[in-house]
């Protein structure tokens, strides 16, 4: 029977939802909190130490402000659309998770529990849907601020996303051509199998490095929020809880696209030098969970690492990166990765 | 024209090439260069649980001084108040009673005496003047407060503690700028 329901199916998927979004919800939290620290460390200070330990309360300490804080909604706003930003940009970087294999399958309860909420067959391709809509989040919360500086930041976001997008694209269409899946699940098979991608796509992965640094609107390209050209940028007009899922969405986003960028071109959740097929299923999903983990926060740290090297572009200079050298090299990239499979399938022969 | 320095760097107006417009090689240069500082010493002192020592003439809040019995040195000449140049000090005096002797040290005392903190400069003039070794800037700093009237510190707050009932306050709040010792009373 097709439409038969297999409550123990729903029980596992809703438990995996329930901990996939909380767990990026904590790990956001503590993003924040490794950012200020990480920013501390590379300029010689200290960083947050007073809310507990080392600081680790500092992200519940601002969480608890950020509620506590007066919410005002600007009285020339479109109020609906001004509270549909920050859920739109919220939600966009919680869906993200859904088709991210976290782990292989475990077994439990005498079942085969797969550590993936969805394994869709176009994974990439709803990861890449999923997260272009999280520029809509911005644009609408700057378009309903009646703001200037707002809707400057959200043009800079939209237009940003478009150049970009299309690098990213291509760059993935040449890992997509070896690989043969959009299914993510499948590629990280494929890697545990093989060697990892980023060694069949080094300009690849560089192109898709710095185009997920512009999607996240992170430093270098964090034009959107330019602190001294446009007071806050897209969020001048926020405050309270919706100024904090506008931010907390950034730090998702950061996340999701590290898990991404692992499972794409390191491996996700493989152990290197290791053929998890000899050990037990369930110790070897928990080491893919940690080893993911770690390829996750070196990405995390990268992030932060270049956050607090470069200064902002300039815009011109932004989109002349995007569309007269990334565009360019991952167009050429994609061409040299076809002709070597071309003339791998002809045995090398010319 | 001279350089004053010999720091001079023309600034370099070719057109950047390729691989310089990609931007990749000066970023990995700056990166690095952010990474060293991982390892640097950091100059913080986490100040709540650390202080930095002052410095030896350092002028700080004012004790009122007492001698190795615990009697007041102060006698309410009003030196003190005359050599201050922002008029900060005021004082009463008051003649001491027969039973008062282990109160204080001569038969003139201090029966009201005020510094109004805000006024305070801090200059160390009353120090210089004070010809009974009775008042002193100590080595802490005034503590901030809500009130105007809060920085009008009275005697109980500028008396330094008692040095036979509690003789390490006595020390601590006596400080190193007290360099007169008495024969019979070592610091």
């Amino acid at each position: 029977m097709l439409l038969a329901i297999d409550l123990a199916f729903i029980i596992e998927k809703l438990v995996l939802i329930v901990i996939v979004v909380m767990a990026s919800l904590v790990i956001a939290m503590y993003a924040t909190y490794g950012e200020r620290k990480i920013a501390a460390i590379l300029q010689d200070r200290r960083g947050p130490n007073r809310a507990g330990p080392f600081g680790i309360l500092q992200p519940v300490a601002d969480g608890l402000k950020l509620f506590f804080k007066e919410e005002i909604i600007p009285d020339f706003s479109s109020k609906f659309l001004f509270i549909l930003g920050p859920s739109m940009a919220m939600l966009t970087a919680i869906m993200t998770g859904a088709v991210i294999p976290w782990g292989n399958k475990i077994h439990f309860f005498n079942r085969d529990i797969s550590l993936q909420i969805a394994d869709v067959n176009v994974g990439i391709l709803y990861v890449f849907a999923v997260v272009s809509m999280g520029v809509y989040g911005i644009m609408i919360g700057s378009w309903a601020s009646n703001n200037k500086y707002s809707l400057m930041g959200g043009l800079r976001a939209a237009s940003q996303i478009i150049s970009y997008e299309l690098a990213m694209g291509i760059s993935l269409i040449a890992l997509l051509m070896i690989t043969g899946t959009l299914s993510l699940k499948e590629m990280v098979a494929q890697q545990q199998a093989g060697y990892w991608n980023i060694f069949y796509q080094p300009l690849g992965f560089l192109i898709f490095l710095i185009c997920a640094f512009a999607e996240c609107n992170r430093t270098p390209f964090d034009l959107a929020e330019a602190e001294n050209e446009l007071i806050g940028g897209y969020h001048t007009e926020y405050s309270s809880m919706k100024l904090g899922f506008y931010l907390f969405s950034e730090y998702i986003n950061m996340f999701v696209s590290s898990v991404i960028m692992a499972t794409l071109f390191f491996g996700g959740y493989d152990i290197p030098f290791l053929n998890e097929a000899n050990y037990d299923q369930n110790w070897m999903a928990l080491f893919g969970l940690i080893a993911l983990m770690t390829k996750v926060i070196c990405f995390i740290f990268l992030f932060m690492w270049v956050r607090w090297t470069i200064p902002r572009f300039r815009y011109d200079q932004l989109m002349n990166l995007g569309w007269r050298i990334l565009i360019p090299l991952a167009l050429f990239n994609m061409l040299v990765t076809g002709a070597l499979i071309l003339l791998k399938q002809s045995n090398w022969h010319f | 024209m001279q350089a004053l320095t010999n720091r001079l760097k023309e600034v370099d107006r070719r057109k950047m090439n390729f691989l310089e417009r990609l931007y990749l090689i000066s970023i990995f240069k700056g990166m690095m260069i952010t990474f060293s500082h991982i390892f640097k010493k950091k100059p913080t002192i986490d100040y709540p649980e650390k202080t930095r020592p002052f410095s030896p003439v350092f002028r700080g809040l004012h004790i009122l001084n007492r001698d190795e019995a615990g009697r007041e040195n102060c006698t309410a000449c009003g030196l003190c108040a005359v050599a201050c140049p922002a008029e900060a000090i005021t004082m009463e005096a008051a003649e001491r009673q027969a039973n008062e002797e282990n109160l204080y040290r001569e038969e003139k005392y201090a029966a009201k005496y005020e510094i109004n903190m805000l006024r305070c400069i801090f200059c160390g003039l009353c120090e210089e003047a004070c010809p009974k070794d009775a008042i002193y800037l100590s080595e802490t700093v005034p503590p901030a407060d809500y009130q105007r009237k809060q920085f009008i510190y009275k005697k109980e707050e500028l008396l330094i503690p008692h040095p036979i009932e509690n003789f390490e306050a006595y020390k601590k709040a006596l400080g190193n700028r007290v360099k007169k010792e008495t024969d019979n009373f070592k610091i």
